[in-house]
């Protein structure tokens, strides 16, 4: 088990549990009472530490190292799947994955970012940042989803689109591009769910879409709170202040009416009940999927484009004559 | 001894044959530290007269530059605002002051429309000079508005981009107007209206992977910089230096993301062809 810093509380707690545990072993006295009691002191203690997390708190949690990634979910949530890779003009990239997949009985096609699992599998997956490839492949996907009326479903959690020489080579910023600008007017419906970190255009890159939703302890912000912090604050020290300014939590996101809904993680976070949370976000998925399955193309691209026409916030000042001629 | 001697002894230049030079008239480039006047440098575009170096010039001069004659301002009135109470070392709002202060300007997006060659286009220019020409809000809903003003007048749009990229103090809301611009452009798109993108330097971030790559037609002034992560992040990323080039107009040129560099000077005759086109 992983504990974070600010879980060290439990930590104390479990191991005050394994000792218990082995003296109840060893047999003569009867411990299971107290066992009990301390699993329920145990339980208490992570709903206090998780009634009241950060934003900092939150982004550790999204990065926590058990969590579910892309792949277990779908495994978890799909009946088949068949994964399919390459963009068709360069490679095939390891940090989207994508593919066919049988949702209790509707085909769909699915789209996640994908993180590795331990060192080797990381350096694989270059951590979850993709190159334009990834996003070129994702958006073939889509485009045989469009051709075969299969709904879209996305699974994102990147750290940021991938920073390299030869991903600014071949055309990272038209891959983002070109992809917002398809899933625009995509035909067929766009369910998104920001499953652990949702950084900046590798987030947005496959995220647009009909209907938006973060996990409980995800974040979504236009630039890490780390790289945040080094830019304004010209110090790597102050990733805490800059996740509150940035206002990155799902809560935040909602309130924001930039999002379109919460989905509840078990206690502790995905990572405690990853089959728990791959149950509850596939209950999510069919339902919005089936919901979006009753419009008209037409309807659903004229509510798209009028959701993300409404996202800014700015004032108009208060004159008569808004056109001034020179 | 030194190195070199005069040929007279004493300065020889009577005092009425001596030039004035007060503050303003000496233009330095930053490329070549070349020293020419102010007059030559604004009739050569606000190019470098002996390096060709283009500077950075701001939404009024491309107006000017690009319209016939007259041209009527639009959506002057948005503003932004610190809806997030967002505090760095300053706060936004302050940052919001200063910048309209310096600059007078209310945002680093300037939509205007007119006439090139006779034919009606609709642009949006970007300012530096207002934080870093960064995209807020605002740049978005300027974006949303003169798209919809082009396809209700069915003019040509353009966009000239000149930006570092999202603005941070908008958290998520700087990152919903890629989203947001790009959804209009699939608009104007649909309304089978052109829409030219053209890259100034800088041209990086959020800008760059959403509006400035989705011009029907791209094209970008000379040696300007490009790309969507910056350099120095590149850099540390990767532990290398980068090759010389990299990044710039000509490199996106060479690597099919531009359809042609343009000289400042041949700029509004280049636009006038193109409108002509559709």
């Amino acid at each position: 088990m992983v504990f974070l810093e600010f879980e060290k509380p439990l930590e104390s707690l479990y191991e005050q549990l394994e000792n218990l545990k082995e003296v109840g072993e060893k047999g003569d006295i009867d411990v299971s009472d107290k066992i009990k009691e301390l699993e329920n002191k145990i339980k208490s203690e992570r709903k206090e530490i998780y009634s009241s997390l950060t934003g900092w708190q939150k982004v550790q949690l999204s990065r926590h190292p058990e969590r579910p990634y892309s792949l277990f979910y779908i495994r978890e949530m799909f009946k088949k799947f068949t994964e399919l890779h390459g963009d068709r003009y360069f490679k095939d990239d390891k940090a989207i994955v994508g593919g066919l997949a049988n949702l209790d009985g509707q085909t769909v096609v699915v789209i996640g970012h994908q993180k590795g699992v331990n060192t080797k599998m990381r350096q694989y997956r270059n951590f979850g940042m993709a190159n334009p490839e990834g996003y070129r492949k994702a958006l073939r996907l889509m485009k045989m989803a469009e051709r075969f009326d299969y709904p879209v479903i996305c699974l994102i959690d990147t750290p940021g689109a991938f920073p390299g020489l030869e991903a600014e080579e071949r055309g990272q910023a038209e891959a983002i591009a070109r992809n917002l600008f398809e899933m625009a007017r995509l035909r067929v419906p766009i369910v998104c769910a920001v499953i652990g970190e949702g950084a900046s255009g590798g987030a947005i890159g496959i995220g647009l879409g009909d209907r938006v939703f973060m996990l409980e302890n995800t974040w979504y912000s236009v630039i890490s709170p780390e790289s945040c912090s080094s830019i304004l604050w010209r110090s790597w020290d102050y990733k805490e202040q800059a996740a509150e300014a940035l206002k990155l939590t799902a809560d935040h996101m909602l309130d924001f009416k930039l999002i379109d809904g919460i989905i509840k993680e078990p206690l502790g976070g995905a990572h405690n009940s990853p089959e728990e949370m791959a149950k509850t976000l596939k209950k999510h998925l069919k339902k919005e999927v089936a919901e979006l399955m009753e419009m008209t193309p037409d309807e659903r691209i004229s509510l798209r484009v009028e959701k993300y026409s409404r996202m800014g916030q700015y004032d108009t000042l208060k004159k008569k004559v808004a056109v001034k001629s020179k | 001894m030194g190195w070199f001697r005069r040929l007279k002894d004493g300065i020889t230049t009577k005092t009425v044959n001596k030039k004035d030079a007060p503050d303003g008239v000496w233009y330095k480039c930053k490329k070549c530290k070349e020293a020419s006047t102010t007059k030559e440098f604004k009739e050569n575009f606000y190019k470098c007269p002996k390096c060709n170096a283009h500077a950075r010039i701001g939404s009024e001069d491309y107006f000017d530059l690009i319209f016939d004659g007259k041209y009527t301002e639009l959506f002057d009135d948005l503003v932004s605002k610190d809806f997030l109470s967002f505090t760095d070392l300053k706060p936004y709002d302050k940052r919001l002051e200063v910048a309209k202060k310096k600059t007078g300007l209310l945002d680093a997006m300037t939509v205007a429309t007119g006439k090139t060659n006779k034919k009606s286009l609709t642009i949006a220019a970007m300012d530096f000079s207002f934080i870093g020409g960064s995209m807020g809000s605002v740049v978005g809903e300027k974006i949303a508005k003169a798209i919809d003003y082009s396809i209700e007048n069915r003019t040509a749009f353009m966009i000239i981009s000149k930006s570092g990229g999202a603005r941070m103090m908008e958290s998520a809301f700087s990152l919903m107007q890629m989203a947001k611009t790009s959804v209009k452009l699939a608009q104007l798109a649909d309304a089978k209206l052109p829409y030219f993108s053209f890259m100034t330097d800088p041209t990086t971030g959020g800008v760059t992977a959403s509006f400035a790559m989705l011009g029907d037609i791209n094209f970008a002034e000379p040696e300007a910089l490009i790309g969507f992560a910056g350099p120095r992040v590149i850099r540390e990323t990767i532990k290398q230096d980068l090759p010389e080039g990299f990044q710039t107009s000509e490199f996106l040129l060479d690597h099919g993301f531009l359809d042609f560099i343009v000289d400042r000077k041949d700029l509004k005759q280049k636009i006038g062809d193109l409108v002509c086109y559709f």
